[in-house]
Order: structure tokens, then sequence, then C-alpha cells
């Protein structure tokens, strides 16, 4: 395949940054969006040229380090992570627009690389449970109900990309944060805690700068995951006990 | 020709350390008699030590989580951008306890006596069972931290079987079992981090550690989003970076997997345990061609239902898979096996795939002339099963395995091919997980211990976990309840400033070379070296010509490379890369002594020339029931050879058949 690559390219955090064009030719439909920039990469080597500096690691979809929006969305037209995307998902000659996350709170490092402590940061504010190493009862101790296993699951499998933040036009981290919240509250080891958690993790949210939610859906929509949207209302309901109990 | 051997590529040292495993108690003793001899540090004195720990993994995470709890403080560094990255998430399929929840007479040492014989008795008697003995607890930590593992409708946890054992004791949150723990571990390290006992340092990697009077004492990391050499001294060291399989470039592991720190450590003193077991993992997805990257793994647990076979004849081998009749394909593992069929080890079902593919008949893509793939067949299942059933058990899988071929594995059978997945050896260390280096610790797959020559599956995070929540937190503290009342290493003194400058001399050095090839390309020509003559089946002759290979190319590297880009005030990916790859050049090069020299087969290691009539790997416990502890003794000279003798008082070793 030949393509046409428009890419961001921006030096440092300091540099204002711009989109640069490249051509590129004869890549396989078998590879990986990131393999095709490895192509790139070894391209620009070739002419004496700085490769384009992106982020991934397990490029096998669960680590979550990957993730660029491609042609306007976050992780591409499919919906999975961009180290998933394969090349045959495009045609012979289209042109390819390729940015970073774009959020006030994910500032950029390198030309695709963003920095994402803040996710860390909210997680640091309560998004665990207050167990020490060795202080465990028994596993089969506390039954947990196949449905809320089951839906706790579902909640827990969000791999902190980031892609939720970079679609919402409030570049807001609800789904991430809604994410964690229900997983942990639906546990009866995470309920002791669970508005206290609520509370304090979205205050961290608001202090790193994300936007708010207005239920726009647009987080869900591209989680490579599929984390589903009404994790959020979750997460609302406990806000709205929290406040009730003044927590 | 083994004197010859000897004085070219390596000398044989002293025999290898005391491990301190208690060995005047029963096994079953052990652990309870280390615990209760090591000396403890009180409370209030923790918080005036300091424990750096590399890698935030299973073990890394667990054990930074565990230590900063206890209220040492603790420095932890990593080169991804959060801590839950780290290649552990990518496992899949389970984790291992000796809890008999299924009451199928599972005990602590039936797990420890099938990883013994699953390691092909290459492992240590006294770690093994303790992990046996701690895996259970694990279970109860991970629990009560929040982990959704797999649950029945009466809300007690689910188990399944794997890896051929005869008992469930599996436990696993749907494909996604490493991902869960890892969160789980990320977590407790997160709420350290917001008690103020952790520090994270993200986007950092180590590049020198610090040797100060024999002992481990700091490192030097980079910050990779700046350039910045920054030093950090401690009381005492943990290297929990996982393994070095990207030594063949093409892996199941992550791209930024690396040896970097163990192999720092390596170089001041730490040794090196069985560098060549390596394992390689039968269900990967075949390589698609030359702009490949990486390899992804397909869980094991495909090969209950699947079943392998290729063409009986090479001329079938480019037809669509459904116009080729029964009789005339090989269901080869089915024929050679007859009774463990497709379910043998990884090891031989490995071997077998590059057998039916070096013969001609493999299938798929070709890849330098050869066609690497295999058939794995879910027809007869789907009739069996139904359609529905096996998208109920494999469906996640047959999702993943679409997206990346582009095939429907419902329609046509899946093509699959052995990869590199996990590497068993790593830096020697005690029962302690202490190298011998003093005040270096090891954990995970980045030491040596637990997996003799091959691993069994769910063991890894099982290891990984015990490491970090259960053996470090009790063994380190003997070490720094000794070292309490040393004086605290000032950042100005000798051994800091030469770990320094050695560490900015080697980036200086890397960016002064101004060649004409790129770093990737020497990692993939380094990469085909090893899997070529290293790999699933090696020789003497082509260890022998590997070793001459990787010296060439090791010359080419620092006469030609070109890092380009800045070395300081941004992001260098090409240089962190160039930085890994020259280390895994020498790495490379002691895997092959070390293949070379163990004139055996076991495990993930099959050395041509040891086989039985049948063709299995054939052991020789008479000369070779030992470990390799490797010493370095500097940079194109020969390594030492210490062997550290394997006692088993408490297993009976068995040449292990599947026919």
């Amino acid at each position: 395949m030949n393509l046409t690559l428009k890419i961001w390219r921006q030096s440092g955090p300091q540099d204002p940054g711009a989109m640069h064009e490249y051509q590129i030719r004869g890549i396989s439909e078998e590879s990986s969006f990131l393999e095709m920039l490895d192509v790139l990469n070894e391209e620009l080597f070739a002419r004496g040229e700085e490769p384009i500096a992106f982020d991934s690691d397990c490029r096998e979809g669960i680590c979550g380090q990957c993730g660029i929006v491609i042609n306007g969305v976050a992780h591409g037209p499919e919906v999975t992570t961009t180290c998933q995307l394969h090349m045959r998902t495009f045609n012979d000659g289209d042109v390819i627009t390729i940015e970073p996350w774009r959020a006030q709170a994910f500032p950029i490092i390198k030309d695709l690389v963003v920095n994402r402590s803040a996710l860390d940061r909210i997680i640091q504010a309560g998004g665990y449970i207050s167990v020490n190493t060795g202080a465990a009862p028994d596993a089969h101790a506390t039954p947990v109900p196949k449905g809320d296993a089951d839906r706790a699951f579902e909640a827990a499998a969000c791999i902190g990309c980031g892609a939720c933040v970079a679609a919402c036009p409030n570049a807001s981290a609800m789904l991430f944060t809604s994410a964690k919240v229900t997983h942990l509250q639906l546990l009866p080891q995470g309920k002791p805690e669970n508005l206290r958690r609520v509370v304090a993790m979205l205050n961290q949210l608001d202090e790193e700068g994300f936007g708010s939610c207005t239920n726009i859906g647009e987080c869900a929509a591209v989680c490579p995951k599929e984390i589903p949207l009404d994790v959020i209302s979750t997460l609302n309901r406990q806000l709205g006990k929290a406040a009730f109990m003044g927590v | 020709m083994t004197d010859n051997l000897n004085k070219d590529l390596y000398t044989e040292g002293e025999p290898a350390l005391d491990t301190k495993a208690p060995m005047d108690v029963p096994l079953s003793e052990c652990w309870e008699a280390r615990k209760f001899r090591a000396a403890l540090v009180n409370p209030a004195n923790r918080r005036k030590l300091r424990v750096i720990i590399v890698g935030t993994g299973l073990a890394g995470g667990a054990a930074a989580a565990s230590l900063g709890e206890m209220g040492y403080n603790v420095d932890a560094f990593f080169y991804q951008d959060s801590a839950r990255r780290a290649h552990s998430i990518a496992a899949q399929g389970g984790i291992n306890a000796a809890k008999n929840y299924r009451n199928d007479n599972d005990s602590v040492h039936r797990l420890f006596y099938d990883t013994v014989k699953g390691g092909d008795y290459r492992a240590r008697e006294t770690n093994v069972y303790r992990l046996a003995e701690v895996s259970a607890a694990i279970i109860d930590q991970c629990v009560a931290q929040g982990v959704p593992f797999a649950r029945e409708y009466g809300g007690l946890l689910d188990n399944r079987s794997f890896g051929g054992v005869q008992v469930s004791r599996t436990f696993y949150a749907r494909g996604q079992t490493g991902q869960q723990l890892l969160i789980g571990a990320y977590q407790a390290l997160e709420r350290q981090v917001a008690a103020g006992t952790v520090t994270e340092h993200p986007r950092h990697e180590m590049v020198e550690i610090i040797v100060s009077e024999g002992r481990a004492r700091g490192i030097i990391a980079r910050d990779m989003t700046t350039g910045e050499l920054q030093t950090f001294v401690a009381d005492a060291v943990v290297l929990a970076t996982g393994g070095y399989g990207n030594v063949f470039f093409l892996s199941t592991n992550a791209m930024g997997c690396n040896a970097t720190a163990i192999w720092r450590a390596h170089r001041k003193g730490a040794w090196f345990g069985n560098p060549c077991f390596t394992q390689i993992h039968p269900t990967c997805i075949p390589q698609h061609g030359d702009q490949q990257s990486k390899l992804t793994l397909m869980s094991e647990s495909l090969r209950n239902d699947g079943r392998i076979w290729v063409p009986k004849r090479a001329e079938d081998c480019e037809k669509d898979p459904r116009d080729i009749p029964e009789e005339d394909r090989d269901y080869y593992l089915e024929r050679i096996y007859p009774s463990f069929g497709n379910l043998v080890p990884r090891d031989i079902a490995s071997r077998q795939a590059k057998n039916m593919c070096d013969e001609g008949r493999g299938v798929g893509p070709k890849i330098d002339g050869v066609a690497r793939g295999v058939y794995l067949d879910f027809a007869d299942a789907i009739q069996r099963m139904g359609r529905a059933a096996v998208s109920a058990k494999y469906g996640n899988l047959f999702d993943m395995y679409e997206r990346i071929t582009g095939d429907n594995p419902y329609e046509t059978p899946m093509r699959i091919y052995p990869a590199v997945h996990y590497t068993m050896g790593g830096l020697w260390v005690d029962y302690d997980l202490e190298s011998n280096l003093p005040g270096l610790y090891v954990a995970g797959e980045a030491n040596f211990s637990d997996h003799g020559a091959n691993r069994l599956g769910a063991s890894a995070l099982m290891q990984g976990l015990s490491d970090g929540y259960f053996v470090l937190p009790n063994t380190i503290n003997d070490y720094l309840a000794k070292c309490f009342n040393l004086p605290k290493l000032d950042e100005s003194s000798p051994d800091v400033v030469a770990a320094l400058e050695e560490a900015q001399a080697r980036i200086d050095r890397l960016m002064a070379v101004g060649g004409n090839r790129s770093v990737d390309s020497f990692h993939k020509e380094l990469g085909s070296i090893m899997w070529e003559y290293c790999g699933m089946e090696r020789t003497a002759e082509g260890l022998k010509k590997a070793i001459g290979l990787i010296r060439e190319l090791r010359a080419e590297f620092w006469a030609n490379v070109r890092v380009p880009g800045k070395s300081i005030g941004e992001l260098n990916q090409s240089l962190e890369k160039a930085g890994r790859v020259a280390d895994f050049m020498e790495l490379g090069e002691l895997m092959c002594i070390d293949a070379l020299v163990r004139e055996e087969s076991c495990g993930g290691h099959f050395r041509a020339e040891s086989q039985t009539e049948e063709g299995e790997a054939l052991r020789h416990d008479d000369r070779f029931l030992f470990v390799s502890a490797w010493e370095w003794t500097g940079e194109g000279q020969p390594p030492i050879l210490h062997k550290e003798e394997l006692v088993y008082n408490n297993i009976e070793l068995k040449q292990r058949s599947y026919k």
C-alpha cells in the first residue's frame, strides 16, 4: 500500500509543533498501524531525519501505552487499541492524519507521546482497597454474587489508555474514574471506603484539569475495552449518596 | 574438544555459594525456619532505610507496595509512563495455587512436585517448595484487593486446569488474569504513593548500578523525557525487571522489555544463572512478513479442543485447508504422542511444529523461503460442541486472531507457530532472593530460581507475586538489619561518581559512533542469529558459529551504528534502544556459551546431540544436575562458570515421557 501521512511533530513540550506530510510506499496490509510507523521511521533514519516518537509497549492491546488520534478518532476507525489496528482497514492511496491525545491534563512530551500521569494521581486519590500484604482473610470467606463479579470485571477491564479523555470534547476522565469506582464498589471488599473514594477521586479529577462530564458518550464509543457508559451513572449515584451522607 | 572450548570460551571457577536455605529442618519447615532466623528491623528504624526497586510488574510492584506498607522508604523505577503497564499485564491464562478448593487431592506437596517435574529437574527444591507453600496466600491477598476472579453462582471462586496437570488449581479472570493481578498490585502501590512511603519514577531506566565496598548501594537512572542522568543511593536494591526474550527481536515480550538492569548488575559482579533456558511457546500467531515487530501469543487453552495438523504432502501446503481431505492430513502430535496428543508440554509441541515446517510441510506465507505455520483446527470441535459452545469458551481468542490476521477461525483453521515467550534464566539468587552481590535482590522473571529448564502454565504469575508480596518482605529485612549501622553513602563519594561517569561514557560512546546503520537493523540481525542457532534446537556446531557471528556483529555495531537525535534535553527513543541492543549483544553470546556447555537436553533447551532414539529430550543428570552461574570477567574475556549442584532430597528424578 502507498499512503500519505500527515503527522503532528513537536520536539518538546515548549515547541509549538506542526503537521508534517510524509509519503510512504510498500506497506503490507498485514502490518499493524505501529509497524507502519516503524517502517516510516526506518525511512526517516535513512534520509537523515529524526524518527517520529510514539508510545507503544505490549503491542497486544492490553498494556494501554499506545494511543494516537487517527483521522480525528482516538485509536482510529476500529474499536481497538492503536497497536491492534491493522493496515487492511485502510485503502491504497489513503491520506491519514495522525495526532497525539489532546487534553490539557496530558501535556505533550514529544511528537505523539503525551504524559498521562494525571490518571495515576486519580488512582492515588482512592482507586484502591486498603489492605496490607499478609492481612487478607481466606478468599472463600466472602462470597461475591456472580452477577456482581461479572459486572465488576467488565469495569475492571479498563487499561488506562486515555482514549476516553482524548475523545471527550471536554477532555473529561469520567469514564476512567467511573470504571474504577464501579469495579471496587461492587465487591464487598471495596464497599467500606466507597463514598470516600468517590469524593476523593472526583476532587482529584478536577484538580488535574480534566473537564467535567456532560454525558456526550464519545468516551464509551472509542473505548477499546468497551467499558459501558452506564458506569458513569453508577458513579453519579454514589456521588449523590455521598452528598446526602455528608461525606 | 572440551579442553579447547574451555580455554577459549570460559573457565570454571569455585562452586556457587551457600543458598542460605536452612537444610537442617525438613523441607516443609524450611521457610518458617528461615523467617524466624532472619533478623528484624523495628518499625521506627524502617523509616531510616531506603530501598530501590526497578520494575513494577507483579514482582516489583508487589514488593514496592509491601515494603512501603512496612514503613521503608521505597523508590520505584519503571520505563513505562505508568506502573500499571509492566508486561506482567499481558499474561492471559491464570495463576496456580494449592488451595484444594476442588477437593481433587491437590496439596502444597503436589504443586511443588508438578513444578519441579515441569521444570525438568533443573530448579531448586527449597525455592519451589516455598513457592507452592505461599501460593494459597497470594489468592487471598488478591481477592482482598478486589481482583475480580471468575466466580460461580454460589459466589465462590472458580478454577480450571491448565498446562497438563491433573488437578484444577488455576484461578483466572477471563483471559486477562495478568492484567487484573497487576492492577491489584498497582493499586496497592498507588496507595503507598499517596501515603508517601513510595516515590515513583516513571519513564526512567536504570543504566548503571552503584557498588560500594562490595555492596549494591544505588543506581544511576536516566530520565527518558529529559535525558538527564540521576543518582539514587539506597540501603538495598531490588531488580524486578522481567525477562530478556527480546534478545531474539521477535518475541511475545513487550517492545520495551530489556536486559539492561540485570546486565549492568552482571557486569558489576552479579552472577547470571542458566542464561540459555528460554521457553518457546507453541501457540503464537505466525510472523506475517518482514515488517513485523513482535509476536502475539494465543492462550495455550486452545489446545484443549483444537487439533493440530499439517498436510501429509508438501505439494498440498498452498491449497485451501478446507479442500484437503482427512486422509491427506497429518495430525502429527496425535500420531507421535497418542496418549497426550495435542496436549503435550510446550517444549515438545513447539519442536514438532518446527520439524514439520523444516520438512517443507508448513503452511501460510513464506518467510525466507520457508512457510512457518501449522494448522490449529476447530472444525471437529464446532461439529461436536456447536459453534455457540466453542464461541463461549474461546470467543475472545478467536476475535483476537481475526483482528490480527484478518481470517475467521470459525471458517478456516487458525495458523500457529512457536515463539520465544519466557526466559527461565536470570540473575543467580539464593533462597533469600539475594544475588551474590550483597544488597542486590532479584525477583520474578529477572532471577533464575524457580522454573528450572521449563515453565508450566500459570506458574509465572505465581512466582512474581510470591517473590513480591511474601518472600522479599521477609528476607530483605535480614540484610537491612545487618547494614543498618553502615554510614549513608554520600552522593559525592568516588564509587557513586564513578558509576555516573561510566553511564555517561557509555551514552557518549553510543552517540559518537555516527555510522550508517539503524539500531533496529542490528537488533533484527542479532535476533535471527539467536533464533537460528540458539532457538528451539541447538547444536554444538551451530552455537559455535553463532558465537562467531555475534562477535562480528557486535564489532560492526560499535563501528557502524548511528543514533539520531540528542542525548540530552528531549526524549530519544533511538538512544534507549541502542543501549538495550548493545547489552543484548553481550547477553546473546553468553546464552550461546551456556547452551554449548550444557551438553544435554532439558525443557526448553534441546541439544540435537542429546536425544533418545524416538527424538525426545535426553537429560544427563550425572553430568548436568547443576545451575550454571556465570561470572563476568570483562569485555571480550571468557566468563567464569560457577556450578551450584542441585540437591533433590524429596523428589525422585525421572525421565519425562508423554508417549
